[in-house]
């Protein structure tokens, strides 16, 4: 949390002189508009670099995250509900799931213990060693057993450990799940497959735990993709993906696990896959994000509210695939400006295509460039990771370019 | 730590140095000789001798290595712990005895290929066949040897590297340090064959006392062999133990229990057993290997302390070293039109 960061490093980031400095460089990871290296003096060098590392020092030390979590609230004609976080809601859909269908298997590498992020605790226990059982290291198996698991009969929730360890099973996920249906005539399908995957930056992960590939998978026809940005969504939607008669990649955002708490509704209910959420309504700019980037931008809201009168419209895309496109090109022909952010790199991330959608199909209502605050196209940096992602401070620069086009 | 494997290989000058005092060591004798577990073969007739030699100077070698890994990977494991040093750390503690008898088998144009702590990811087991490969195309008599663990070993790429290495006829040594254990998992929770030697169908296999580094240093001799006489590859699987969780974020307990990780450390630890087979041999004696002890610890001490003092790297540093050679003009940053010059530091270690 910002707050874990000292004061004086706030007011040192409020000022902006670290980031205005960070303009004049050019440090490995950090530079955004740098000058050639003949044009840096050795001592203005050095003093940089000291504040940098004593910024990122601040910065890493607490493993501080870089948002501040906005819990969901459900109405009281929800019934009763329980506080749960991210995980916990996770753990939840799943019972919901073994317990209303018993043809539900889970499975996956350490799932009877509990899973790494605890994500199936007790499942075992409560349904059974035959239907929630650990697989060996093997994800290419894991995903072609779940396959044909489904296209048996089963209702099946495979988990790979990590998002960043799905893409050994990417040829059975891309080449044979998703073309299922579609090759053998609707004769068959594996529509009752779901894999799960904790993905995104963690303050500590580095380039094997922190890697966001939905849009990887958004290039194929035949998948739904879904993120959800806290409990209350994340129980809902993935009890809908489960159900859902297509396969489904259901991507968990690893840093809201303990953080995302909120009352969840104890009873069982879904929330709609393809259906983007608007979380803040705005005439200025609209911003778009998914996972944990929605609550960047809702700080970036009221940043721009505070220091640039701007009114942004908050949207959570909720759907990498299929995406809401209704939704955006509304807000967008409201608002004239867009502002995309993800953590996943730039180019042919997400927002590259999204951006190509709303200037074909809001042209002549667009005000300005469209925005995309991404992160780097570079591994998944370990210290460096402040400067990778698309913070609020990054975020709030372009939304005051778009405002000031 | 993860890169120390690979580090070892490098053998540093600091490393491989064998000082000892020599004035202190009485007449005792200079080779001996030491009968090592069976081995258990697939696909050979015939495997590594199970009587080998030693002599002292190896000997005291091998000591010191492995006792340089213990000492370095527990300093490791204090510094992350200390939140010195962040990430992950998988500590290689146990399996000293591997990686010391393997590299003593290696000559220079060898290769090796590993992760961290040599599992885990088996993704660099395809990419070893492809270096084998080289080395016969460039008839350089290398061989190359590729490892994993057992965790890893159910991933299909090893098998279609098995495969190509064995088809084409590759100097490979596929070698699966058998730890007992994947992330969270007991071998046999994993694996229907935990004979991990037999698991290259075709291709002959070696199972080794991992935790003897004479074993490990004849069966790599034996393979290698092998390998240069056109009988490549070869799988070796050399059954050890980690004293260790998985990475740091793993206790190591919840899988087994605390009494069997004490019963290896008593009974079958690589580095005492070694030790004691050697003083019974009168190659050497308990007072030369505590100097050697001590060398060790006032190494990793220094190397230790020194890392925590430096300073950080200067900024000119951001795009040096990525080739031996550059051919690419300037190095891309994160943005475009963003550049780097390259320059060369440290030694060009690829550049022939």
């Amino acid at each position: 949390m910002w707050s874990n960061v000292t004061p004086r490093c706030v007011q040192c980031i409020k000022n902006k002189s670290v980031v205005r400095q960070l303009h004049k460089t050019s440090l490995k990871g950090l530079c955004f508009n740098p000058l050639p290296v003949s044009n840096r003096t050795p001592t203005a060098v050095g003093s940089l670099q000291k504040r940098i590392s004593s910024v990122l020092q601040q910065w890493t030390r607490s493993y501080s995250a870089h948002f501040t979590y906005v819990p969901d609230t459900v109405p009281s004609s929800e019934g009763e509900t329980v506080r749960m976080n991210l995980f916990q809601a996770v753990n939840n859909a799943m019972d919901i799931a073994l317990a209303s269908d018993p043809t539900a298997i889970i499975f996956g590498e350490d799932v009877a213990f509990g899973g790494v992020f605890r994500c199936t605790l007790n499942l075992q226990d409560k349904h059974g060693k035959d239907r929630v059982f650990n697989t060996p290291l093997c994800e290419q198996g894991i995903a072609g057993f779940g396959i044909g698991a489904a296209v048996a009969g089963a209702t099946v929730i495979a988990e790979m450990q990590f998002a960043d360890y799905i893409f050994p099973a990417f040829d059975q996920i891309v080449n044979e799940a998703a073309k299922f249906r579609y090759r053998c005539g609707n004769q068959f399908d594996c529509g009752k497959l779901t894999f799960r995957a904790p993905c995104g930056a963690v303050g500590h992960g580095a380039l094997y735990h922190s890697q966001s590939p939905e849009a990887y998978f958004a290039h194929t026809p035949g998948l739904k993709i879904v993120m959800p940005r806290g409990a209350v969504k994340a129980k809902g939607l993935l009890l809908s993906c489960i159900r859902s008669n297509d396969p489904c990649i259901f991507f968990e955002p690893k840093i809201l696990y303990r953080s995302a708490v909120e009352q969840v509704p104890t009873r069982d209910y879904e929330l709609p896959i393809g259906k983007a959420d608007i979380l803040l309504e705005g005439e200025n700019v609209t911003l778009l994000g998914w996972g944990t980037q929605v609550h960047v931008l809702r700080e970036v809201a009221q940043l721009a509210q505070d220091r640039l009168n701007v009114t942004c419209e908050v949207i959570d895309l909720v759907t990498i695939q299929p995406w809401d496109r209704e939704t955006i090109f509304n807000s967008v022909t409201k608002t004239g400006r867009l502002v995309i952010a993800h953590e996943a790199p730039l180019n042919c991330g997400l927002g590259a295509e999204i951006a190509a959608s709303v200037q074909k199909e809001c042209f002549l209502n667009l005000e300005a460039p469209i925005q995309r605050v991404t992160g780097h196209d570079t591994p998944f940096p370990h210290v460096f990771e402040p400067f990778y992602i698309p913070d609020k401070w990054r975020c709030l620069e372009a939304v005051r370019v778009a405002v000031e086009f | 730590m993860s890169m120390l494997p690979s580090k070892m290989i490098r053998s540093t000058p600091a490393l491989s140095r064998n000082i000892w005092p020599l004035s202190k060591s009485k007449a005792y004798s200079t080779e001996a000789t030491f009968e090592t577990k069976p081995y258990k073969l697939h696909r050979l007739e015939s495997g590594p001798s199970t009587t080998v030699t030693c002599n002292k100077e190896d000997a005291l070698h091998m000591y010191r290595q492995m006792q340089a890994i213990r000492r370095l990977e527990t300093s490791a494991s204090n510094l992350y712990k200390e939140k010195a040093v962040r990430g992950f750390c998988h500590l290689y503690s146990g399996q000293e005895a591997c990686a010391v008898g393997m590299r003593k088998a290696m000559s220079d144009v060898d290769t090796i290929i590993t992760a961290y702590r040599t599992f885990g990811n088996c993704d660099q087991v395809p990419l070893g066949a492809g270096l084998g490969f080289a080395h016969k195309y460039k008839g350089d008599g290398g061989i190359n040897i590729s490892l994993y663990g057992d965790g890893a070993a159910n991933q299909g790429q090893i098998f279609e590297a098995y495969n190509m290495a064995k088809l084409w006829n590759l100097p490979c040594i596929f070698v699966c340090e058998n730890n007992g254990y994947g992330m969270g998992t007991s071998a046999e929770r994993a694996s229907a064959n935990v004979n991990y030697y037999t698991r290259g169908d075709t291709v002959p296999g070696i199972w080794v006392d991992g935790m003897d580094v004479l074993a490990v240093r004849e069966a790599t001799r034996f393979a290698k062999q092998m390998c240069t006489d056109g009988q490549g590859p070869v799988l070796m699987e050399t059954a050890t133990y980690r004293y260790s969780g998985h990475s740091m974020s793993d206790p190591g307990t919840s899988y087994r229990t605390r009494e069997e990780i004490q019963e290896v450390r008593q009974s079958r630890d690589p580095i005492t057993s070694f030790k004691d087979k050697i003083i019974n041999a009168g190659l050497t004696t308990a007072e030369e290997l505590k100097s050697i002890d001590n060398e060790v610890r006032v190494e990793v001490d220094k190397a230790t302390k020194d890392a925590k003092a430096d300073g950080e790297i200067s900024l000119e540093e951001i795009a040096a070293d990525i080739y031996a050679l550059n051919l690419e003009g300037p190095v891309r940053g994160i943005v475009s039109g963003d550049s780097f010059k390259h320059i060369n530091i440290g030694p060009q270690v690829n550049r022939k």
